[in-house]
């Protein structure tokens, strides 16, 4: 038993608990493959290009977008490419449509050009760069273009997963097109009519070859077929954990026009006090709001709005003031501050300086001793943001750092922003998507409460002074 | 403490009737429409197969669902199977019969759906003719019931051959068991159904209903029409499942100096007997002879510690760490009994429910879980090494114990559980690796039922007000420490079915009703389970 005891201890190093972390790790080994949920492949999976297939005005873009987003979020890193992008730096300026005609070789080059530059860059990015996954954003409606491709990635150790968008419903598209064509660097110059007509005839330029992915001849690629707007899908082969992500990601988004409201809780008790955490009521401002939020709600006419709440009191009082049925959520809690919970900045300050400065280096990686971090609240809210975007329009009434963390996923913040977006009490943002993206407006209620928002000071070292580490603080009784 | 509450609630009372139209997402399935899973294909398509690995996931994550097999239906009204020509379409007796029983068996749905709190009834049958398929679909439409087709369509001869041995040749059907003659009866019995075949057509005649095709064993899917979460669930359920053959070994961390003080919780360091299991643990593994094996741990110490000894890569996540027991972490069960015991009695009362003040309850262990349950079905050979709640939760879903067995499901220190999935459920072999480790292991306590709860307001631990109870994304949910106004039924756990109630209730959108209702006899709470279903509709 001695002598094994003693083998024991030469063998393995100990474990320590990263100061930052908090992740038990052998000796001083800084690798650890930490799995967040399920959300992050083993960095040992080979990246993976994801391949969009489909005429013009069929929402690849707006797709490619929006699961890129999804996948940074999640903590996948990803990138687009698009090769249309490629081909504006390329050709300078755009003339019309006779550029896309199957027949005019020069512009043939030019474009093969092109999409063989952005696969380059995808190399360079999935190789040197550390990224995961590359969205390549073009039609590659010929089975050429796509071979292209497949050899590309099979010559550098690349997955591929194909999506291609059909639709024929031409509602859909005029839609597309007006959205965000008629808008684009190419028709800068031209009216609206001359622009739309350009563009259909561009479209008509692809359709003669276009050669959708087929059901025998690419049996063994990987791939989704999305058929109008989601009305139905294929889904083909699907090799690996990231794209059975994916294709679950793809099936729950919409495109019904729809508004999504973020704030927090009213003020409460313990916000007037500047401690965090904790499991207080609403302070009489913080009533105040409820009301005010209350009103704000009824003069919006919301067709239909859902409201989520967390499962602490402070939100949940908040909510009972809008005489609407409301969820609870217990992913919506505001992050755990373990052993500093309902503490104020100066007491942990006094009794955690190093932690306290630990935090300020790295805000969104650091975990709170028995508590969380922000990477760990992402983990935690991906089912909210998945039922986000199946709902239609929702009142979410959370928390600062959970207000944080769905903002960057709506506004594509990166982790460095996330921690300190400003999320204010007594706010109203009101995100719509449009286009590619989101539309924000910001709407204070009107009634006065403190100011929540401590911004990261100048010194982050663990040797700084307390009024080094406390001058960010905001004010409180 | 009690009045403060008794005037809180008072003061939320008036807010009594919003609280029965709370709806949560997973609840709004519930006040929505209940919906019916028709299953479709030919034999031997992997149907059953299907209908009960769905039918234990949904059940799991708490969403009432029962299975309805034709073919159980079937040998009740014709007792004895006597060969394939029983299934001729031409055999216009049998198919009487067979109606019949559809007949009987989608009484028994609706009963389940409108009366006995269900949620989601899996039609298992072969539902191969547009006939067929259309009778389910009146049925459906008669009693507001969603419907959600899963068609297995297979075309691979081996596939097909390797589930006729699997399940068919221990079927009730064939009592001899003669592998050539069953293989030889069942292919004929299939020809008879391929006669009147229809598949769903997603180009004309199907395009407008809900449903998922799956070819060839997942190679490939076609989805139309996915109507709400609760299909999308399905159908991502449905994409991450497979039956190629593996192994699943689960096992708790060596035995920690925690355990051998007694304390719950914490995170404290293997003792000198928990690093002799984690040694034989890797012993264990080689003898197993594995291609391939994931480990997975926690990110608690003690499980990593055990993990480091197998000396090889290994991830950490945090979903799997043990349950959080608040206020109670790192106390000895005596110092929880001194120090809090109301909250000692309300856990032996309802431990599956029951959240610890300022922690977690095996409810919400469940729900941080899922994530864990679906990889777990995408891998193949994986090793688990958990804690006793975590690895409570996930055999229950391995194995199909109800929420009210979970919580005292027997997960002892250095145990390793050999899950192997066969035919249509788990095989499980335990492994005791003979190091001596302390017991953490606490009984059901004797029934106590008899006895009601004292009328105190039970708070969970976020001393929230009475006005809303605890949704997330399940339905029927509450948390023993905070006996919701709206009472609900017991656990979501398959077999809990209380006694059919008047189905009345559930199709009126307003009601009354008392705000507190504390008794805990099974039979009030089922009443009050067909109130919750009650709600604006969508």
């Amino acid at each position: 038993m001695d002598t094994f005891k003693a083998t024991m201890s030469q063998e393995k190093a100990e474990l320590t608990q990263t100061p930052l972390q908090k992740i038990w790790v052998p000796g001083m080994s800084t690798q650890v493959l930490r799995r967040r949920g399920s959300s992050v492949p083993q960095f040992t999976n080979s990246p993976t290009v994801i391949v969009m297939v489909g005429l013009p005005a069929r929402g690849k873009t707006y797709i490619s977008k929006k699961l890129t987003r999804y996948l940074n979020w999640i903590g996948v890193p990803t990138k687009v490419f698009n090769v249309g992008q490629y081909r504006r730096d390329a050709v300078k300026s755009y003339k019309n449509f006779e550029f896309f005609r199957p027949d005019n070789e020069e512009a043939m080059k030019i474009r093969k050009a092109c999409a063989v530059t952005a696969l380059h860059d995808v190399s360079a990015y999935l190789t040197q760069e550390q990224g995961q996954v590359a969205v390549f954003d073009a039609t590659n409606t010929t089975r050429d273009r796509r071979e292209m491709i497949l050899s590309f990635a099979k010559e550098n150790g690349y997955k591929v997963f194909f999506v291609e968008s059909i639709c024929d419903d031409p509602d859909i598209i005029a839609a597309n097109i007006t959205q965000v064509k008629l808008t684009s660097p190419d028709y800068e110059d031209c009216d609206r009519e001359e622009a739309l007509e350009d563009f259909l005839k561009r479209i008509e330029c692809y359709k003669t070859n276009y050669l959708p992915l087929d059901d025998e001849r690419d049996r063994s690629l990987s791939y989704i077929k999305i058929f109008n707007v989601g009305s139905r899908y294929l889904v083909n082969h699907v090799l690996d954990h990231i794209q059975s992500r994916i294709v679950y990601y793809l099936m729950n988004i919409h495109v019904t026009p729809r508004s999504i409201y973020l704030c927090r809780h009213g003020e409460s008790e313990l916000n007037v006090v500047g401690r965090i955490g904790g499991d207080s009521g609403l302070s009489r401002h913080g009533n105040k709001f409820a009301s005010a939020l209350a009103a704000f709600i009824q003069e919006q006419s919301i067709k239909e709005l859902k409201v989520w709440t967390s499962h602490m009191k402070r939100t949940i009082q908040t909510a009972e003031a809008l005489g609407v049925p409301y969820e609870q959520w217990k992913a919506l809690n505001e992050i755990d501050a373990g052993v500093c919970e309902e503490m104020m900045y100066e007491e942990i300050q006094q009794h955690y300086p190093e932690e306290f400065a630990l935090r300020d280096q790295d805000k969104y990686r650091y975990r709170y001793p028995k508590g969380e971090s922000y990477e760990d609240l992402v983990q935690r809210l991906e089912p909210v943001i998945m039922e986000l975007e199946r709902q239609e329009n929702v009142l979410v009434i959370c928390h600062q750092a959970v207000m944080r963390c769905l903002l960057a996923y709506f506004l594509d913040k990166t982790a460095e922003e996330l921690p300190y977006l400003n999320c204010p009490l007594h706010s109203v943002l009101k995100l719509t998507p449009v286009a590619y993206g989101c539309k924000v407006e910001s709407i204070f209620l009107n009634i006065e409460a403190v100011n929540t928002h401590r911004d990261k000071p100048v010194n982050v070292d663990v040797s700084r002074e307390s009024e080094e580490a406390l001058d960010t603080v905001p004010a409180h009784v | 403490m009690a009045t403060d509450s008794w005037q809180e609630a008072g003061k939320t009372r008036k807010s009594h009737l919003r609280s029965c139209e709370k709806k949560s997402s997973w609840a709004s399935y519930m006040t929505n429409s209940p919906t019916v899973i028709v299953m479709t294909g030919l034999p031997a398509r992997g149907k059953t197969y299907m209908s009960k690995k769905l039918t234990r996931y949904l059940n799991w994550i708490g969403v009432p669902t029962k299975v309805f097999n034709l073919g159980v239906y079937r040998r009740e009204a014709v007792k004895m199977y006597k060969s394939y020509d029983f299934f001729r379409h031409d055999n216009k007796e049998a198919m009487e019969i067979r109606k019949q029983c559809a007949l009987v068996a989608l009484e028994d749905v609706q009963a389940y759906l409108t009366e006995e709190g269900g949620q989601i009834a899996v039609f298992d049958a072969t539902n191969t003719t547009r006939e067929r398929r259309d009778l389910i679909l009146s049925f459906a439409k008669e009693n507001s019931y969603k419907v959600f087709f899963v068609e297995s369509v297979c075309d691979d001869p081996d596939v097909i051959a390797a589930n006729i041995l699997e399940v068919k040749v221990s079927s009730p059907d064939y009592p001899e068991r003669h592998r050539e003659r069953v293989m030889d009866d069942f292919l004929k019995r299939i020809t008879c159904y391929e006669v009147t075949y229809q598949p769903l057509d997603p180009d004309h005649d199907d395009k407008d209903l809900s449903f998922i095709k799956v070819i060839n064993v997942g190679r490939r899917f076609l989805v139309n029409r996915v109507q709400d979460y609760i299909q999308s669930r399905i159908v991502y359920y449905l994409m991450n499942i497979h039956v190629h053959p593996r192994t699943i070994y689960l096992c708790r961390h060596g035995e920690s100096q925690h355990n051998v003080l007694g304390k719950i919780g914490g995170d404290s360091e293997l003792s000198a007997r928990g690093k002799q299991f984690a040694h034989a643990l890797r012993e264990f593994i080689k003898q197993q002879k594995l291609a391939d094996l994931k480990v997975w741990t926690s990110q608690l110490r003690r499980t990593i510690q055990t993990a480091e000894e197998l000396g090889s890569p290994y991830e950490q996540w945090k979903i799997l760490n043990e349950i959080d027991a608040g206020v109670c972490e790192e106390m000895t069960y005596e110092m929880i009994q001194d120090s809090y015991p109301e909250e000692f009695a309300l856990r032996d009362q309802d431990k599956y429910h029951y959240r610890y003040p300022g922690g977690e309850s095996y409810q919400d262990m469940v729900q941080r879980l899922e994530p864990v349950i679906m990889e777990l079905e995408r891998q193949g050979n994986v090793l688990v090494i958990s804690h006793q709640a975590v690895m409570r939760c996930l055999l229950a879903y391995f194995l199909d114990k109800s929420a009210d067995e979970l919580p005292y499901l027997k997960c002892p220190l250095h145990t390793v559980l050999k899950l192997t999935p066969v035919a249509y459920g788990c095989k499980v072999e335990t492994f005791y690796l003979n190091i001596e480790a302390v017991n953490t292991h606490r009984d059901r306590p004797p029934d106590k039922s008899g006895t009601d709860p004292a009328p105190t307001l039970q708070r969970r631990n976020s001393f929230t007000p009475l006005a809303s109870h605890d949704q997330v994304k399940r339905p029927r949910l509450y948390s023993a420490g905070n006996r919701p106004r709206l009472p609900l039924t017991t656990s979501p756990g398959a077999l809990h079915f209380p006694e059919p109630q008047q189905g009345a209730l559930r199709q009126q959108t307003q009601v009354t009703f008392p705000v507190f209702f504390f008794s805990r006899s099974r039979s009030s709470l089922a009443a009050c389970e067909s109130l919750v279903a009650v709600s604006a509709s969508e």
